[in-house]
């Protein structure tokens, strides 16, 4: 237990059956504050049911999930957000219809308080009814958020910037990625999951997101993250876990898990995936 | 104990009913993923068929059976060909909205051909019963029982050993893989509608003959009976259609042996609603399944909306506000006080339908919620007319929420079925609670429109009240949609797994939703209550459910301004062209279909 009281995400034993099929076996993670570690296998290993387990969107059939010491496990994905757990898509689930700047500012959801007070049963009334007042507090909130929302933004440079007030649905791949991002970072997260944050960017664009995972690891947040351009995944990571068939079959640096042969022969066997195709949920 | 029997037989005789209608959903839902709620308008279509061999043509039996299942076919095709599959590509509300628009095209088609009375559809066989342990069966009972057989034998043998039942069932598990593999979808959806609209329309002969009566109400209990069974069943699953519309013939079979029949429809709508809640996946789902794919902007067509300024919003609003002065006709000013009466039921729907995409059928029910109220606090507790109003839209937005609830936890075509069901069941149980609503006789002698105690009896000040409570809930309701919970509404509808992901809880800004636009309804009901002097559980039904959802998607979902002009459009154009009140309904199935092909934004763009 003493390794769990240090470290900032614990899953002990964590498993998904989806009928006959284990997606999730047995994963036993730890993750410490302040440290990225990325999570890499074939095509269908199980790495994006796994984040749907940490993040409340599925429930595991067995094991458990701590968050800094607190039994996370099966709670929902809105406690878990309020709890400072933020997420991002492997499909890239902006909100389409919404604005980049409306897209963000959702992202920030969970930190509403003036206009969210925590009050027992009326609570969700009164949100009614300060929605539509209006009062000097809750204006100022907004305002404050919609600074922050264009400061998060400049962190892309020129690519959002200057799109702010266009729908999500009229951004092109790679930029409802990082309003993807952006979204997260809203949300102050104490940990962040990355779900393929590259997948379909070119070359330039890679290097771009990788430059701001850098920067937010050095920033000190916690990160896990799964990709599929090594590369990346060399440079980034602390320790690199490596999946297959549900199982974790190798663990360590990037050099150590490289060379291990147990995830050269996983690869081939499986055929080497590519960069950026898509993986099926189970 | 012989009545028992006797129950238990009509059960299963009319859950084989169901059964054939059920299956053809289940068949179609395992294909596109479609609850087609043109169903009950072919099990319709087959009744009337049925009627004209009978009775003009005078097939013998087996011939007559032929007749209608070849002519059902042929109905489900051309439904098929010309309503569906130019939608394939487009939004998955699309086909939806289409196949309500196509029920309601077909329902008034063989209204105006045949007239709305029922007719007696004579079953040609003897009448004679015969001892069965201690109950009775017919030998209208054998047939039924013997049609549904055989149809089970006959899908069973298809979808197992023929080539193209390979097909239906490869693209019923996978729709892609089996387009990969070679498998022609456009004629596996040929077959599953043909399948599904023979055996529809000979089930709707068959319940004529069983009840030797036709009429056109048949059609929505039809559809919503069979997607009883086929959600109790597990969507998509054919024998679990089966299965379950047998145990919706037996509970409400039973049902009616407890407590009459006016309860028949109330067991099978509760039914769904405990299922839907309970197990979503229906009866014989099999474990958890995966998490949901993502719906982003498929569910909804994404589109810029037409901005207008503000002042011409305001020249409008002024102009309609003078226009009494002007010498218009009582007729203007009655046909403009309907508009502005569905205009609030449109800007309710469409904040809850469009806004946060809970796509509901049964918002008539709001309506009716709001007209009682506000009719039982007037007459029974002497409340002013005012405050009687604003009760009945406070009453709305509790009850109407509360009703609604077990639909939240429901997506996308779920969500539509729920709210049919829960409407149906607010209209069952206002005609069934007679010691509150006074049952089917119906509330009369309700007080005029008032306003701190003066009557508001002239056509002006009547166009002046409605106009004036129509343009506050207006402004209110763009006020929301410019708050934090406009965007939040608005991020749910768009992608509710992302909206969770980040701290939005689905219950709360969905009951949110349903609060404030049930509250815009109940008024608009409240209001309604008082104009008519009588209202009773039929007032209001599923077609102005219908029509304030055709309103919200001509105006544009959510689209606060788009759902005025929507209401305006649609109650004044009719009047316009003078067109005779039994077209009107077909015009407005006819202008959701055209809207759904052409311009799934509305006019004025989703916002």
């Amino acid at each position: 237990m003493a390794e769990q009281l240090n470290s900032m995400l614990s899953l002990r034993g964590l498993t998904r059956r989806f009928g006959g099929l284990t997606a999730v076996n047995a994963i036993d993670l730890d993750l410490a504050k302040g440290e990225l570690v990325s999570i890499i296998g074939p095509n269908g290993a199980g790495k994006t049911t796994l984040f749907n387990l940490v993040t409340g969107l599925d429930r595991p059939d067995a094991g458990t999930v701590h968050f800094e010491g607190q039994d996370i496990t099966g709670l929902s994905p809105e406690r878990l957000a309020a709890e400072g757990i933020a997420r991002t898509f492997q499909l890239g689930r902006v909100f389409g219809n919404l604005s980049v700047m409306d897209n963000v500012l959702i992202g920030a959801h969970t930190r509403l308080r003036a206009v969210k007070p925590a009050v027992p049963v009326i609570g969700p009334l009164l949100e009614l009814g300060l929605a539509l007042l209006r009062p000097a507090s809750v204006k100022a909130e907004e305002e404050r958020l919609r600074e922050e929302v264009k400061i998060i933004l400049a962190r892309f440079g020129e690519r959002l910037l200057p799109r702010i007030d266009q729908p999500a649905y009229s951004l092109s791949y790679a930029n409802r990625r990082r309003v993807e991002i952006a979204r997260a970072l809203a949300l102050k997260p104490r940990l962040l999951l990355l779900d393929e944050p590259t997948a379909g960017m070119n070359p330039t664009e890679t290097a771009e997101m990788q430059a701001l995972v850098a920067e937010l690891k050095a920033e000190g947040l916690t990160i896990l993250l799964i990709e599929h351009k090594l590369e990346m995944v060399m440079r980034l990571s602390d320790r690199v876990i490596v999946m297959d068939e549900g199982k974790k079959i190798a663990e360590g640096s990037g050099e150590q898990v490289r060379s291990d042969p147990k995830v050269i022969e996983a690869y081939l066997g499986h055929g080497l995936s590519g960069s950026s195709e898509q993986e099926s949920a189970a | 104990m012989s009545s028992w029997l006797d129950y238990t037989i009509n059960g299963l005789i009319v859950g084989n009913v169901y059964a054939l209608v059920a299956v053809g959903l289940a068949l179609i839902f395992g294909v596109s993923r479609l609850i087609n709620f043109a169903q009950g308008s072919i099990y319709l279509v087959g009744a009337y068929i049925g009627w004209v061999a009978v009775v003009q043509l005078h097939t013998p039996l087996p011939l007559t059976i032929i007749v209608v299942a070849v002519a059902a076919a042929i109905v489900g095709l051309i439904i098929e060909r010309f309503g569906l599959r130019p939608l394939q590509n487009s939004v998955r509300i699309a086909p939806l909205l289409a196949t309500i628009g196509i029920s309601f095209v077909l329902d008034q088609l063989v209204m105006l051909t045949f007239s709305p009375n029922p007719r007696a559809l004579p079953s040609q066989l003897p009448d004679v019963r015969f001892q069965v342990g201690g109950g009775t069966i017919g030998p209208l009972d054998l047939l039924i029982a013997g049609v549904g057989l055989t149809s089970a034998l006959l899908l069973f043998v298809f979808l197992r050993y023929s080539k193209l039942g390979w097909a239906v069932r490869a693209a019923s598990q996978d729709r892609d893989a089996a387009m990969q593999m070679g498998v022609d979808v456009n004629r596996v959806n040929q077959a599953v509608f043909g399948i599904a609209a023979a055996l529809g329309g000979v089930s709707g002969m068959l319940v004529g003959m069983y009840y030797n009566q036709i009429d056109t109400a048949m059609s929505l209990q039809a559809t919503l009976k069979g997607v009883v069974a086929e959600v109790v069943g597990g969507a998509g699953n054919v024998p679990g259609a089966v299965i379950g519309s047998l145990l919706l013939g037996l509970v409400e079979s039973y049902g009616v042996a407890v407590f009459g029949t006016s309860y028949r429809n109330l067991f099978a709508f509760l039914l769904l609603v405990v299922v839907l809640v309970l197990r979503p996946n229906g009866l014989f789902a099999s474990a958890r399944q995966a998490p949901p794919e993502p719906l982003t902007g498929t569910f909804i067509a994404p589109s810029r909306p037409v901005r207008i300024p503000r002042w011409a919003l305001a020249v409008a609003a002024a102009g309609f506000a003078v226009l009494p002065l002007f010498p218009v006709s009582f007729y203007v000013l009655q046909t403009l006080i309907n508009a502005w009466l569905l205009g609030m039921l449109a800007l309710s729907l469409t904040l809850v339908a469009g806004t946060i995409g809970q796509v509901s059928l049964g918002h008539a029910a709001l309506l009716a919620i709001g007209a009682y109220t506000s009719a039982l606090l007037s007459l029974t507790f002497n409340v002013p007319v005012g405050l009687a109003i604003i009760g009945g839209g406070l009453m709305c937005a509790a009850l109407g929420t509360l009703l609604i609830s077990p639909s939240f936890r429901l997506r996308g075509h779920y969500v539509s079925i729920a709210t049919l069901a829960i409407g149906e069941i607010v209209s069952l149980v206002i005609l069934n609670w007679e010691s509150v609503t006074r049952g089917p006789i119906g509330i009369s002698g309700i007080p005029p429109l008032s306003l701190f105690g003066t009557d508001l009896i002239s056509p002006t000040s009547i166009y002046w009240f409605s106009f004036a409570v129509m343009v506050v809930l207006a402004l209110l309701q763009g006020r929301l949609l410019t708050s934090h919970l406009g965007r939040s509404f608005r991020a749910i509808r768009d992608d509710d797994v992302a909206a969770r992901a980040y701290g939005l809880s689905l219950n709360r800004y969905k009951s949110l939703a349903f609060i404030f636009g049930g509250f815009a309804a109940g008024i608009s009901g409240g209001i309604a209550a008082h104009l008519y002097s009588y209202i009773n559980h039929e007032t209001f039904n599923t077609q102005q459910s219908i029509l304030a959802l055709t309103v919200v998607i001509l105006g544009g979902l959510g689209n606060v301004v788009g759902a005025i002009l929507g209401a305006v459009a649609l109650v004044g154009l009719p009047e316009v062209f003078r067109i005779a009140a039994e077209y009107r309904i077909l015009i407005y199935g006819i202008v959701l279909l055209l809207l759904v092909r052409f311009r799934p934004q509305g006019l004025l763009g989703t916002m």
